[in-house]
């Protein structure tokens, strides 16, 4: 196996020596839609890092703050990224053949895996195709690459919304979000295809990341859209309490992540916690109530009324708390976040008193 | 006026202020813990209670300096009274200690999350879900514990069967063991007479997804309850066997006996 392994790095570094060479000799490059604007001489030292999902704030501030370091290549199946002048961006498809062609350019070191088609995008077979059977590709290329290190963005999601989850769930805890709802299944089928990536190829140094609710500037998941609502939904009579990390923290966290390399599932999140309506409160959000009982109340309406910041396969999330404990990831590689919770819902306040002037 | 600052003025004494003020508790910036205990809630919650214990169930606390004034502790009281009075008369107890107050944190059964308003209340007010990783989390925090190892079959048990107690769960003995944490027995009396039940009307409770319907009065009686604490049982070791558990739990069983009779003695009268 080990041979068969050392067969294929040295196939790939093969390739990628004469993808490099090629890729010198002209700046087009064979990727759909590649964006050639770089400088190839100052980067060339560098050790290289493949971002995914480039398109969406979070890669974005993850790369303003590894791209003096290192040579970033990002990647977005939505759009080729405009970043940087030293950044080199591609509009990637997981599940076309031309994935590969990134890696054959580049000989990366790590790859950052951060973008995902959120649950609200898109139907359930897509999202499932490209968050799972897209990143098994990825992972596939990583292993033919012979890729020092991989760093994958899950979500607290992961756990499930029950109403007999303990508080601070730690890293051991059953992934049960596909017992209560199928929508999340790809959630937590790209948690279990990391796992056994992370043991099957432990030359992969895989890091899982697991944060809590992320939401700051330019957010656009589930809780960005739903923190910059002016009102949203509330269960009648539920009232969970929740965990918020700021995006800009969370971009500190990955970076620490990939610069400490300590393989291994964490989960991120803040020592500070605050309810729901509490928190609608203080973004200057309006709770409208409605009728929590009997569950398929509430999951009806949603449906029925289309409410894209409150799924109906995520209402769980808003009536039972599914709080995760941080302090393993706090522990090894020595991170507090930055920026307090008041931070965030400022920025949400904030946004509202903008769209209304 | 604000909902929380009205029930604030009219429930929140300069006597309960002041008790709170002595009794550390890790916070977040919004006073919440990470089972939704909420401060702003825990003063109405503790105002409220501290007047039903003073002048309703007129409660005698005594062997109040057993409970250590910090760190870790399990309070191991027997369960009765259809409703978590007992609970909460304990938690007061422990709130007002004047020997160091403590923050109470007490197990409750597993369907009050479900419940519309009552699983946020009680969590607001320091109860969280009887789960044994949300204890040993607690106990690492250097909590103090209310557990009732009779869980339902204590609290739902029939008047004929008063202060009989039930079988007890084992799981505070293996969490007391492993995690090196005493336990303060507790002999609770009066509660049995607040909510009398003649009959358990199982269909209906069945219906509900209830753990019992009671046929008892419709509110709880004024019966004068008395709490009497126990010296701390310390158990080390490794457990070697579930035999050699069960030996550990029926010497916390004697205990609570010894306490009832002792509070039954002393009563004068139900009311």
């Amino acid at each position: 196996m080990a041979k068969k392994n050392r067969t294929q790095k040295q196939e790939a570094n093969e390739q990628r020596a004469a993808a490099e060479t090629q890729e010198d000799k002209c700046l087009v490059s064979p990727v759909h839609e590649a964006r050639p604007s770089r400088k190839k001489a100052p980067a060339r030292n560098k050790k290289a890092i493949l971002v995914t999902g480039a398109a969406g704030v979070l890669a974005q501030e993850t790369i303003a703050r590894l791209s003096p370091k290192y040579k970033i290549i990002a990647v977005d199946f939505r759009r080729a990224v405009e970043i940087g002048e030293d950044i080199v961006s591609y509009k990637v498809d997981f599940m076309k053949r031309s994935l590969e062609d990134v890696f054959r350019q580049h000989d990366f070191h790590a790859v950052i895996h951060l973008g995902r088609i959120g649950t609200m995008a898109h139907g359930g077979f897509l999202r499932y195709n490209a968050n799972v059977i897209g990143t098994t590709k990825l992972f596939d290329l990583c292993v033919k690459y012979g890729i020092n290190q991989v760093q994958v963005l899950s979500s607290f999601f992961v756990y499930g919304a029950s109403a007999y989850n303990p508080a601070l769930l730690d890293e051991d805890t059953p992934l049960k979000a596909s017992d209560l709802t199928l929508d999340l299944i790809d959630s937590v089928e790209l948690e279990n295809l990391s796992n056994i990536y992370m043991y099957k190829y432990p030359e992969l140094h895989m890091t899982i990341l697991r944060p809590c609710n992320i939401a700051g500037p330019g957010i656009r998941n589930n809780i960005g859209r739903l923190l910059s609502s002016r009102s949203v939904p509330v269960l009648w009579g539920f009232n969970p309490v929740m965990q918020f990390i700021h995006v800009k923290d969370m971009a500190d966290a990955i970076v620490l992540a990939y610069e400490k390399n300590s393989p291994g599932v964490y989960n991120v999140a803040p020592e500070d916690w605050i309810a729901y309506q509490d928190v609608l409160r203080r973004c200057r959000i309006r709770g409208v109530p409605i009728p929590s009982i009997p569950p398929v109340l509430p999951r009806f309406l949603s449906r029925a009324l289309g409410w894209k910041a409150f799924p109906s396969y995520l209402i769980n999330y808003f009536k039972y708390p599914t709080i995760i404990d941080g302090g393993k990831f706090a522990r090894t590689f020595g991170f507090k976040p930055q920026r307090s919770l008041e931070e965030i819902f400022t920025h949400y306040r904030e946004l509202k008193k903008k769209a209304y002037l | 006026m604000d909902k929380t600052k009205l029930l604030q003025k009219i429930f929140v004494t300069k006597e309960v202020e002041q008790i709170l003020s002595q009794i550390p508790k890790e916070v977040g910036s919004y006073g919440y813990d990470p089972w939704g205990f909420k401060w702003e809630s825990a003063k109405i919650g503790l105002g409220l209670l501290k007047f039903l214990y003073d002048n309703y169930f007129r409660v005698t606390a005594r062997g109040l300096e057993n409970i250590p004034p910090q760190g870790r502790v399990l309070v191991i009281p027997n369960h009765s009274g259809q409703l978590p009075f007992d609970g909460a008369l304990v938690g007061i107890a422990l709130a007002t200690n004047p020997n160091g107050p403590r923050a109470p944190r007490a197990m409750i059964e597993r369907f009050f999350p479900t419940v519309p308003f009552v699983g946020n209340l009680l969590n607001e007010v320091g109860a969280v879900i009887g789960d044994p990783v949300n204890c040993i989390r607690m106990l690492q925090r250097e909590e103090a514990v209310i557990v009732f190892p009779e869980g339902v079959r204590g609290s739902g048990k029939l008047f004929k069967f008063r202060y009989q107690l039930q079988r007890f769960g084992h799981g505070f003995m293996h969490i007391a063991m492993e995690y090196n944490t005493p336990i303060v027995p507790v002999g609770v009396v009066g509660c049995e007479e607040t909510m009398p039940s003649l009959a358990n009307i199982a269909p209906l409770a069945k219906m509900l997804g209830l753990p019992y319907v009671p046929v008892t009065v419709p509110f709880p009686l004024p019966a004068k309850v008395i709490l009497n604490f126990g010296k701390p049982m310390y158990f080390e070791g490794d457990i070697d066997s579930e035999e050699g558990v069960k030996k550990r739990v029926e010497e916390v069983k004697n205990a609570i006996r010894d306490l009832i009779a002792k509070g039954l003695e002393e009563r004068k009268g139900v009311f």
